[in-house]
């Protein structure tokens, strides 16, 4: 019993201990919601093959949480390096995707359901989306890190700037690509679907950045103290400026995906509230929003953590409209155990508990 | 009236994890006096006022205050002021966009018979005030339209109409020009002259002889002497800041290092930076150990910086190895062979959050570049031998820098530049506030340093330190370089040149 308390005790230090704890509790929800339902027990984990395609609650989750996972990537970069958040990522990714499918289509076209129609090849409307979706980060970071702009103001400006851009670029409408070529995005590759692959693919890359070059050193070592930095030889104007154009390339990539899976350019839906998601991620998976020290598989547990809780409010028959009420209770839930008030609480007990022991012993 | 005691502390001891901050001092402060407060940096001033203002809660000791000689003991600087006890620091802690009036009645403001606020009394009030003390200002233009020495100056008329009867100034002229100074000043003799007692902390040696009437000197957290300013001349009073008495370490020098090759390193010709360091020249020599000393504040840290690119040198040339150069920012000194160790730690030294292993390692790696990443087998290597070879006493080398002490903290930023093999190293205070142990050991480094050919300039500023360990000293006074010794190094001559022209 003891050495359990210890193995507890020791494991409850780890950095991903709370994510992890997050995801489980609401695995536990669902467990138990079923079994309450008298359905099979592990309907939750259960996955099967429909049509050539894996289908289940944990494929549905792991889909619909790509987005929110590949914007978590940059913004944990952001908030690492530069204590602040960047709140334009969803319109960026609106923007992207408005960008991609304009060029595609050509100006004012609002429907394209022939290859022949296309203006140019898909893959370089792609890139022009994701590339001026980088250009968005620069601006973001030149305003950040070389004019020490606010994050959150600097950022407001394509907050707000971005869908109206985007807008203008199509012209006011919507515009369509009816075509298996470019749906694949949004779609699936194989037997799995394509926004999960490319979601593990961002990862990949930036766990291999991580790995093998100095990168993350630099970044909490800019965001830890700039100062002391900048004496030991490192540029924190780049470092920060690199750091926001990662942000802006995966929110790019995240326009892209969520273009794809509707074939459209919506300007004023895609990726809607997303930036919230994303920062809410990089908090759920343990990172101070005050910079320094950060863990990506923390926020990208995060991520995926806040779509389980989506996933399960929909399975548990709650409407659409007031899923964000009890979304929010379960957030202020794990935010508040992750506390440095509740931390700092539970460590004076413990050391109350000591001293009391102490005392005790003496008497 | 005068040489009444209001303020009497006996006896405080305090200390911090680590270190005595504060023993056995005592201070007395007279109605109608300016009162120096001296000592070097960690010398315990600040800390003293703490003690009296309820910002530091200290171990022993007692404080009395009145006519009376009542005892008290403040928890908050709030409690400090209800008992008489009002402090102006540096920086003005006050609203620069309410208006002149809104900052002196701020949380006391007068109010009208329905509880708002009596804007018209509040105006009358704070005109009155501002005539008495003759402080040109309108009251109803918000304070950041104001020089700073105007803030201060209302700050200070903030504390006073508080009915306080002890005023702490903290440094209150470092940001300020001669005139505005004598303004300050002569602000300050009319408060005196109404019977207030005035603590006066600063690092300006001309301030105290031009205002002061008493000084009290503190020296590594021990009351030195309470003086007449008149028994104390300048010489006298930089010897008791610093204190006289050799410390039984024998010298760790020996002769023939006084040799020092011909080769010259670095070459700098009219270097300054605007209001921080005027324009200097400077040569070092291969395998030289330069000491840089001067009061605080009086530019040996800056010239040191100007140098190293911390601070971009905004006017002269600098050569390194016969070879001119731009130095735009840090990494470009480093690249010439260059290291700094700021003197401080905390704000420019250490990562706190980072691993001992990335402290060390993070110089080294900013001049490999971001791509190129050093293996982690010789990141461990490197950290191990320095953790041998410095001895720093850490668990392991994950734990973060944070929790080290001072000390060791210090050797994983020594570390952190021996790690590049610098051909010229920069020490800035290197050992402010660790261990005589550790002190030595370090001042012994940088004499093996020496030996190996590298250069060193050090800063300190314990005189006997610096003589332990220098070829040549430069001499720095208010941002100016004012003499070079290299021959007759003694603390006699040393402290001449700093305290300048004899006085009084």
């Amino acid at each position: 019993m003891k050495s359990v308390i210890n193995w507890l005790k020791k494991v409850s230090k780890k950095p991903l201990f709370l994510p992890l704890v997050s995801v489980f509790l609401v695995l536990v929800i669902n467990l138990v919601y079923d079994a309450i339902q008298g359905n099979y027990v592990f309907e939750f984990l259960k996955f099967e093959l429909k049509e050539g395609a894996l289908y289940g609650r944990i494929i549905d989750i792991l889909n619909r949480g790509s987005e929110a996972a590949i914007l978590a990537i940059g913004m944990t970069l952001v908030v690492s390096s530069s204590a602040g958040t960047d709140i334009s990522v969803g319109s960026v990714m609106s923007l992207a995707g408005s960008l991609c499918c304009m060029l595609l289509a050509g100006f004012g076209v609002t429907h394209v359901r022939e290859l022949g129609e296309l203006q140019m090849p898909i893959f370089v409307g792609v890139i022009a989306g994701i590339a001026v979706a980088g250009l968005c980060g620069l601006f973001n970071g030149f305003l950040v890190a070389k004019m020490k702009i606010q994050p959150m103001v600097a950022t407001l400006i394509f907050f707000t700037a971005g869908r109206a851009i985007g807008l203008l670029l199509t012209n006011n409408k919507m515009v369509y690509i009816h075509l298996e070529q470019f749906k694949v995005f949004g779609g699936k590759l194989w037997i799995f679907p394509t926004p999960t692959v490319i979601a593990a693919a961002c990862i990949l890359v930036m766990a291999i950045i991580l790995k093998t070059t100095s990168l993350g050193m630099y970044v909490q070592s800019v965001g830890i103290n700039p100062k002391a930095s900048r004496i030991a030889g490192i540029n924190s104007v780049a470092i920060i400026l690199l750091c926001y154009v990662i942000c802006g390339l995966f929110s790019g990539v995240a326009g892209i995906v969520a273009t794809s899976r509707i074939y459209s350019a919506d300007s004023n839906n895609i990726g809607l509230n997303l930036e919230l998601d994303a920062i809410l991620a990089v908090a759920l998976g343990g990172n101070s929003l005050g910079g320094g020290r950060f863990n990506l598989a923390g926020s990208i547990i995060g991520a995926y953590t806040i779509q389980a809780i989506t996933t399960t409010m929909y399975a548990l028959g709650v409407a659409k409209a007031q899923a964000p009420v009890y979304k929010a209770i379960i957030v202020i839930l794990i935010v508040v155990v992750q506390s440095p008030a509740v931390k700092a609480y539970f460590a004076h007990r413990k050391a109350q508990k000591e001293g009391g022991l102490a005392v005790a012993g003496r008497s | 009236m005068s040489n009444e005691v209001i303020l009497s502390m006996r006896g405080i001891c305090m200390t911090f994890p680590g270190v005595k901050a504060l023993s056995n001092v005592d201070f007395t402060l007279r109605s109608g006096e300016i009162h120096a407060l001296m000592g070097e940096n960690g010398a315990g001033k600040s800390t003293l006022i703490k003690c009296l203002t309820g910002v530091n809660d200290f171990e022993k000791g007692e404080i009395f205050m009145g006519p009376e000689m009542r005892p008290i003991r403040n928890h908050s600087t709030l409690e400090a002021q209800k008992n008489g006890i009002a402090t102006v620091y540096q920086e003005v802690n006050l609203c620069p966009n309410l208006s002149v009036a809104e900052n002196l009645f701020i949380g006391r403001e007068p109010l009208t018979k329905f509880g708002t606020i009596n804007h018209k009394a509040m105006l009358n009030r704070a005109r009155e005030l501002m005539k008495k003390l003759d402080i040109q200002v309108d009251v109803t233009q918000a304070l950041e339209n104001y020089s700073i020495a105007l803030q201060q100056m209302i700050a200070i008329a903030r504390a006073v109409d508080m009915e306080s009867k002890v005023l702490i100034l903290d440094e209150p002229t470092s940001s300020l020009d001669d005139n505005e100074v004598e303004k300050l000043f002569k602000m300050m003799r009319a408060l005196r002259d109404e019977g207030i007692g005035i603590i006066f902390v600063t690092h300006f040696l001309e301030q105290v002889y031009a205002v002061c009437d008493r000084i009290t000197v503190l020296r590594n957290g021990q009351l030195v002497g309470e003086y007449e300013i008149s028994d104390l001349p300048r010489l006298k009073l930089v010897a008791a800041m610093m204190g006289k008495d050799f410390d039984d370490l024998q010298s760790i020098k020996s002769k023939e290092d006084e040799a020092v090759s011909e080769e010259v390193l670095i070459d700098a010709k009219g270097l300054s930076h605007v209001r921080k360091i005027k324009p200097f020249d400077l040569d070092i020599h291969k395998g030289e150990v330069i000491g840089l000393t001067g009061l605080l504040g009086s530019g040996r840290s800056e010239l040191a910086r100007c140098i190293y690119g911390a601070d971009k040198a905004q006017t002269g040339t600098l050569k390194v190895k016969g070879k001119e150069t731009k130095i735009n920012a840090p990494i470009d000194a480093m690249r010439l062979g260059m290291g700094l160790l700021p003197d401080d730690r905390k704000a420019e030294g250490i990562v706190e959050d980072l691993s001992v292993r990335e402290n060390i390692m993070l110089a080294m790696q900013s001049l490999a570049g971001v791509v190129k990443r050093i293996p982690m087998e010789k990141q461990m290597e490197i950290t191990k031998k320095f953790i041998d070879l410095l001895d720093i006493k850490t668990p392991s080398t994950e734990t973060l820098v944070k929790q080290l002490s001072g000390g060791n903290q210090q050797k994983v930023i020594i570390a952190r530049w021996l790690a590049t093999n610098p051909d010229f190293l920069i020490l800035d205070e290197p050992t402010r506030g660790i261990d005589v142990g550790t002190k030595t050991e370090i001042q012994k480094l940088v004499v093996d340093l020496a030996h190996q050919g590298k250069s060193v300039i050090f800063i300190s500023s314990e005189i006997e330190e610096m003589l332990r360990t220098c070829n040549r000293l430069a001499v720095l006074r208010d941002g100016e370089k004012v003499g070079e010794l290299t021959e007759d190094l003694s603390q006699e001559s040393v402290m001449k040149v700093i305290a300048g022209g004899e006085r009084s």
